[in-house]
């Protein structure tokens, strides 16, 4: 895809994002698409953020279980990028008022120490680099509407990031199995669903290098002090005004978010 | 349990002998209640109740209980708010990273369940997940092999509990761990098939608690006038879907804190 068409799908997401609703699939648009073409228009919805005074803090991984692969018919995982906005504290409700159509997804994040260069990362260089592992909500969101994507058009919707909430928890992962750490989430006190790390390409570890791999053949820079949510390992959870979500992770202890507010859809 | 006997002696006597022929012939029978459609679950025990009277009297040692239908999913599926039990004895039982012929199943399928030790009799009614905890000695990993005697492994209540729940094999092993060590709600488990992952999950899925099924587990047994004596072991329920598994398949599944439990499948 040429560069005015790239700018154009990128400035349309942003101009999305700040509006709070939703554009058709851009696949649909774009039948040529390819994933590298919904990689640059990422660059360029991120850089409009960045325009408008976030900073980059880090990175998401998504399409990371078997289950989403398949539904998406794509056998690898991918990325966006996290930036200031997107942070809430665990004590604060999340204004759903801010989103277009969120679902919530239970993770572990990752927090580097080093930089991470690939390629030629491995899952033990990210056990190295990491300065410590905490339980956390990633709260998705499609600027595309009704969540109709392919894997094109939430590569271009920087993944379908929305917002992120760490918990106070932190783990050495050194000190954690990090395949078999058990996950529950519970929501509004019942118990929602369980999973394991393992539910992410095996390990989160293997993610995060698989992240750290692809960023180097990017030269998309992977630093020090950066969060990386490594995957969902829990179902998409709908959330609506006055809901609670625990995510409670084995070894490790939990993340807690609340929500408020009606999202647009 | 609301419900009551409808079944008499000689029609009990006459459904465990064909359950207990199915399992022997390692050949699928129809639902019990096709036959019998007005059977209740206490007639499902009752049936139960006299395969367990006579595999003591062949000579098999009743070495505990297991519980089934533990997830919310499954419940519902069977329109039902407790588990099933079965009963387990030493013929049952296979050894930690051993061979499991299939020829004496029909159609064996595998998942991971905490299992319990107990160290001081349990008895209902009123039994809670705290009394479980207390009265245990120790929890260890497990794997069970159920394998429903109905075709197609479809059934219904009172015919599950009839055909001892599928009990089938099990193997327990891993490494034994006090409960005072552990949080029983977030142990995480990978169920592997021949390397690949293929059921994932944590303990909670099994009634919130494992713990919470054990206890329901001895409920049941109150219902049929029965306590859990000390040095039974009790398998909580199935963490994961259960996996279909043949000659040739090697199985491993891996618990956090618990170690794992591995079996391999023969003819």
């Amino acid at each position: 895809m040429d560069n005015d068409k790239i700018e154009r799908y990128g400035d349309e997401l942003f101009e999305a994002f700040v509006a709070r609703r939703s554009v058709p699939p851009l696949l649909g648009r774009e039948p040529e698409m390819s994933i590298a073409d919904a990689y640059r228009i990422q660059q360029r919805y991120v850089a409009r953020r960045l325009e408008s005074g976030e900073r980059v803090v880090g990175k998401k991984i998504g399409v990371t279980s078997k289950a989403v692969q398949e539904l998406l018919g794509v056998y690898q995982p991918d990325f966006g990028i996290l930036t200031s906005g997107m942070l809430c504290q665990e004590g604060d409700s999340i204004d759903l008022g801010a989103l277009i159509q969120p679902k919530a997804e239970a993770e572990l994040a990752f927090v580097l120490k080093h930089d991470l260069r690939g390629p030629g990362v491995t899952a033990m260089d990210v056990i190295h680099a990491t300065d410590y592992v905490s339980p956390c909500f990633e709260i998705v969101d499609s600027r595309i509407d009704g969540w109709r994507i392919k894997i094109q058009d939430t590569v271009a919707d920087n993944a379908s990031c929305g917002v992120y909430v760490l918990g106070s928890a932190k783990g050495d992962p050194r000190r954690l199995d990090l395949s078999l750490a058990g996950m529950l989430l519970e929501k509004n006190g019942e118990l929602f669903s369980t999973g394991v790390g393992a539910a992410v390409q095996g390990s989160p570890a293997n993610a995060v290098a698989w992240l750290a791999n692809t960023l180097g053949e990017l030269g998309i820079p992977f630093e020090a002090g950066e969060v990386i949510l490594s995957g969902s390992q829990s179902a998409l959870v709908p959330v609506a005004d006055g809901d609670e979500l625990v995510c409670t992770v084995g070894g490790l202890g939990r993340c807690r978010v609340k929500f408020s507010g009606r999202s647009a859809v | 349990m609301s419900d009551e006997l409808t079944l008499s002696r000689e029609d009990v006597v006459r459904l465990c002998e064909r359950v207990e022929g199915a399992q022997s012939r390692a050949q699928a029978i129809p639902k019990l209640t096709d036959e019998y459609p007005r059977m209740t679950v206490a007639d499902g025990y009752a049936v139960q109740n006299e395969l367990r009277r006579r595999f003591v009297a062949q000579g098999q040692r009743l070495v505990g209980w297991k519980a089934g239908l533990t997830s919310k999913a499954k419940m519902r599926q069977m329109g039902v708010d407790v588990p099933s039990i079965g009963f387990l004895t030493d013929r049952m039982a296979c050894p930690e990273s051993s061979a499991i012929s299939v020829s004496g199943l029909i159609h064996p399928r595998v998942e991971c369940e905490v299992a319990f030790v107990t160290r001081e009799t349990l008895r209902g009614p009123g039994c809670t997940a705290q009394d479980v905890l207390a009265a245990t000695d120790h929890v260890l990993p497990a794997a069970e092999i159920i394998d429903s005697r109905f075709a197609g492994f479809k059934f219904d209540l009172p015919s599950v509990i009839a055909d001892n729940s599928s009990s089938a094999r099990f193997v327990g092993g891993g490494r034994a761990r006090y409960v005072e060590d552990l949080d029983l709600r977030t142990l995480g488990v990978v169920l592997e098939k021949n390397g690949e992952i293929l059921g994932l999950g944590a303990s909670a899925a099994v009634l919130g608690h494992p713990a919470e099924a054990v206890a329901m587990l001895v409920n049941i047994l109150a219902g049929l006038g029965e306590s859990l004596p000390a040095g039974s072991f009790v398998m909580s329920g199935g963490i994961t879907e259960a996996i279909p598994v043949g000659p040739g398949d090697s199985v491993v599944a891996r618990f956090q804190e618990l170690g794992s439990v591995s079996m391999r499948f023969t003819e």
